[in-house]
C-alpha cells in the first residue's frame, strides 16, 4: 500500500488561515472601489477566487469543499441572474436595455452615499467570475 | 429607442440562465425551452412587421449615444434572419426531445442551445463590430460544449480541431478589429461606414478588409478555409449538427454580407474579385465533395459548402439582383439544410447506418419520410416552385447582368450536381426491395414523432417557395439597406 508522503506545510497552512481573510477583505474593497476608481466585479472576483485557490493549495479539495459547500455552477447562474436582471430592469422603466440609475441617500454610519444599480450588475459579474474560475480549477484538480 | 430589438437576444439569455437551475428536471427544461422558442418566434415575427412598417429599428444600449455606446440594430436582413433562426430552433428543439439522449439532456444541452441562440441572434442584430466579435465568441463557446458533450472518441478528436481553428480565427478577428480601430478610430458599423467613405478606403483598409474576409471565411467555411468543417460537423448528434449546419456558417456569411456591403465597398475590383474567385472555387470543391462520399452526413455537409459558395458568389457580384438572390438563398438554405439534417437523422435512426449503400428500401417502411426527403432534395437543388429557385435565379441574373457569365454558368451546373447528389441519396436509400435492418432491439424506436418538426420546416420552406412574391417585398427592403449604406447610417446615427 502506498502511504501518503508526509508534507511539511505548517507554515503555508498557518499563513493561509490569516492571509485568506485579508485577501477576501481586500477583494471586497476593490469590488466597491470599482465604480469611480480602478477595480470592480471582475478583478474583485478574481481576487476572491485566488484566496480560495490559496486554500486549495495549502489544504486539499475535500477540506475546501467542507469549508465552502458551494455549487460553483449554480453560483455562475445566480451571478448571471443578477447581471442580466439589472439590465432587464431598465426595460420596465422604459429606458434602453442596461441603462443604470443612481440616487443619493443619507444612510446611518455611511452618511451621504450614492446607491447605484451598477453595483448590482457588478455583484453578478463578481459571482460569475468566482463561479467560472473555481469550476475550472476544480475540474483540473479533480482529474489528478 | 426601441427595447423590442434586444428581446431576441434577451429571451434566450434569460431562458438559458433559468434552465441552469433546472438541470436535473429534464421535462421542465423541455417545456421551458419550448415556451421560450414560441415566444421568440412571435417576437421575431413582430420585429419583421415593425421593421417593414417603421423602417430600421435601433436601440442604444445603456442609453449612450450612437458612436460611443453599443447600438443594437434591426434592419430587414437582421430581422428576417432572426425570424428564420427562431423557426429552426423551435423545430430542432422538438426533434431533440426524442433524439438527444438523457445524458446530454442532463448535461446542460438545453441551456447551451439557448446560449448558442444568444450568440447567433446577437451577431445578426449588433451594430458594432467589436460586439460582433463578442457575440461570435458567445456562439463559439456554446458550440464548443455542444460539440463535445457526450464525450465520444470522435467528438473529442474533432472538438480539438474545431477549437484550434476557431481560437486562431478569433485571435485574428480581434487583431483585425484592433487594426481597423487604429486606422478609423471607431467601432460602430454605421460610423465606420461613414468614415471609410470619407477617406475613400485607402489600401490599408482594403488590407484589413481581406483580413476580415479570412476571419469570416474561416467561420463561414469558404475555400480554402472550409477543411475543418466536414470532420467537425460529422461528430455531434443530429440535432446539434442541424443547428450548426443551419446557423453557424450562415453567421459567417452574414458578417461578410454586412461588412462588404456596408463598410468595404469602395474597392470592389480588388476585394470583390477575390471573393468571386474564392466563391467559384468553393462551389467547385463543394461539388467534388458531394459526389465523393457515400455517407449521407458527409454529402449534406458538403452541400453546405456548395451553398456557401453560391451565396458568396452573389455577394461578390454586388448588384441589386445578385445581393437579393443571396439574401433569398441564405434564408432558404437555412430552412432546407436544417430540414435535411433532421431527415437524415431519421434515416440513420431507422437503418442504423449512415452509408447509403446499406440503406435501401426505406420507402416501404416510411413513405412520408421518403416524400419529405424528395421535396427537401428538389428544393435544395432549386427546382421551381420550391424555395431554392428564386434565390438562385436572381443570383444568376445578377451575374449575367454584371458580365460574369462563367461564374453564372458554374452556379447553374452546381445545381445539377447538387440535384445529382441528393437524388443519389434518394435512389439508394428509398428505392429497392423492402429489407430488415440489423438493429439492436433498444435502437428500434418509434420515429413518427420526429416527423412533426421536419414537417414544420418543410411546410415553411414550401410556403417560402410558393409565396416568393410576398417574401420578395421583405427581401427587397433588406437589399435596399445593403445597397445604400446611407440608410443604415442615418437610422443609427440620427437616432436621438
Amino acid at each position: 500500500m502506498k502511504t501518503k508522503p508526509k508534507t511539511n506545510d505548517l507554515i503555508l497552512q498557518t499563513v493561509t488561515k490569516v492571509a485568506t481573510f485579508v485577501i477576501v477583505l481586500f477583494s471586497i474593497h476593490i469590488f466597491f472601489a470599482g465604480h469611480y476608481t480602478p477595480g470592480g466585479g471582475f478583478i474583485g472576483g478574481l481576487m476572491t477566487s485566488s484566496a480560495i485557490i490559496l486554500l486549495l493549495l495549502a489544504f486539499d479539495l475535500k477540506t475546501v469543499k467542507a469549508i465552502l459547500p458551494v455549487n460553483y455552477l449554480l453560483l455562475v447562474a445566480v451571478g448571471l441572474v443578477f447581471s442580466v436582471g439589472t439590465g432587464t430592469g431598465a426595460l420596465f422603466f422604459d429606458a434602453p436595455f442596461l441603462t443604470h440609475a443612481f440616487e443619493y441617500f443619507d444612510l446611518p454610519l455611511f452618511g451621504h452615499t450614492s446607491l447605484h444599480t451598477a453595483v448590482l450588475f457588478d455583484t453578478g459579474v463578481y459571482l460569475v467570475v468566482i463561479g467560472v474560475t473555481m469550476t475550472i480549477i476544480q475540474t483540473i484538480g479533480e482529474s489528478e | 429607442m426601441n427595447n423590442f430589438v434586444i428581446l431576441p437576444i434577451l429571451i434566450p439569455l434569460l431562458t438559458g440562465i433559468f434552465l441552469i437551475f433546472l438541470t436535473r428536471k429534464v421535462n421542465v427544461q423541455r417545456i421551458v425551452s419550448l415556451i421560450s422558442a414560441i415566444i421568440s418566434i412571435v417576437i421575431a415575427f413582430t420585429l419583421v412587421i415593425e421593421v417593414k412598417t417603421d423602417g430600421i429599428q435601433v436601440l442604444q444600449a445603456s442609453n449612450w449615444d450612437a458612436p460611443f455606446g453599443i447600438s443594437i440594430v434591426a434592419d430587414m436582413l437582421s430581422a428576417l434572419l432572426v425570424l428564420v433562426t427562431s423557426i429552426i430552433v423551435f423545430s430542432v428543439l422538438i426533434y431533440s426531445f426524442k433524439h438527444i439522449d438523457a445524458d446530454r439532456e442532463k448535461f446542460f444541452y438545453y441551456p447551451l442551445v439557448q446560449f448558442l441562440i444568444v450568440g447567433v441572434n446577437g451577431a445578426f442584430l449588433t451594430g458594432d463590430i467589436f460586439n460582433l466579435f463578442v457575440f461570435f465568441e458567445v456562439m463559439l463557446m456554446s458550440s464548443y460544449v455542444l460539440l463535445v458533450i457526450g464525450g465520444t472518441k470522435i467528438q473529442l478528436r474533432e472538438t480539438i480541431k474545431y477549437l484550434l481553428v476557431n481560437v486562431i480565427a478569433s485571435a485574428l478577428f480581434v487583431v483585425a478589429v484592433a487594426l481597423l480601430y487604429s486606422v478609423v478610430g471607431t467601432l460602430n458599423i454605421a460610423d465606420l461606414s461613414q468614415r471609410i467613405a470619407e477617406v475613400e478606403q485607402p489600401a490599408i483598409i482594403t488590407a484589413i478588409a481581406i483580413l476580415f474576409l479570412v476571419v469570416f471565411g474561416l467561420k463561414g467555411a469558404i475555400f480554402p478555409l472550409y477543411v475543418w468543417m466536414p470532420g467537425s460537423y460529422y461528430a455531434p448528434p443530429i440535432p446539434i449538427l442541424a443547428l450548426f449546419g443551419a446557423l453557424l456558417t450562415k453567421v459567417g456569411i452574414y458578417s461578410i454580407l454586412r461588412t462588404f456591403t456596408t463598410l468595404f465597398y469602395h474597392q470592389p475590383e480588388y476585394t470583390h474579385s477575390i471573393m468571386l474567385y474564392l466563391s467559384i472555387l468553393t462551389i467547385i470543391f463543394g461539388c467534388i465533395g458531394v459526389m465523393a462520399y457515400m455517407d449521407v452526413k458527409k454529402i449534406i455537409i458538403y452541400n453546405i459548402v456548395v451553398a456557401i459558395g453560391v451565396i458568396l458568389f452573389g455577394i461578390s457580384v454586388m448588384n441589386t439582383e445578385a445581393i437579393a438572390g443571396s439574401v433569398m438563398y441564405t434564408l432558404h438554405d437555412m430552412l432546407i439544410k436544417s430540414a435535411l439534417f433532421l431527415l437524415i437523422g431519421v434515416m440513420i435512426a431507422k437503418t442504423g447506418t449512415s452509408n447509403i449503400k446499406r440503406m435501401g428500401g426505406l420507402m416501404h417502411h416510411n413513405p412520408l419520410l421518403g416524400w419529405m426527403f424528395f421535396i427537401a432534395a428538389i428544393s435544395l437543388a432549386g427546382v421551381p416552385p420550391f424555395s431554392g429557385f428564386a434565390g438562385k435565379l436572381m443570383i444568376i441574373q445578377g451575374a449575367f447582368k454584371a458580365g460574369h457569365y462563367a461564374g453564372g454558368i458554374i452556379v447553374l451546373f452546381s445545381s445539377l450536381i447538387v440535384l445529382y447528389s441528393v437524388m443519389r441519396i434518394f435512389i439508394y436509400a428509398f428505392w429497392g426491395e423492402k429489407k430488415e435492418y440489423d438493429l439492436a432491439p433498444e435502437q428500434k424506436k418509434d420515429n413518427r414523432f420526429l416527423m412533426l418538426p421536419i414537417g414544420i420546416l418543410i411546410a415553411v420552406s414550401i410556403a417560402y417557395g410558393i409565396g416568393t412574391e410576398a417574401v420578395y417585398t421583405y427581401v427587397s427592403d433588406a437589399v435596399q439597406v445593403l445597397m445604400n449604406p446611407s440608410d443604415y447610417i442615418q437610422a443609427v446615427l440620427k437616432e436621438g
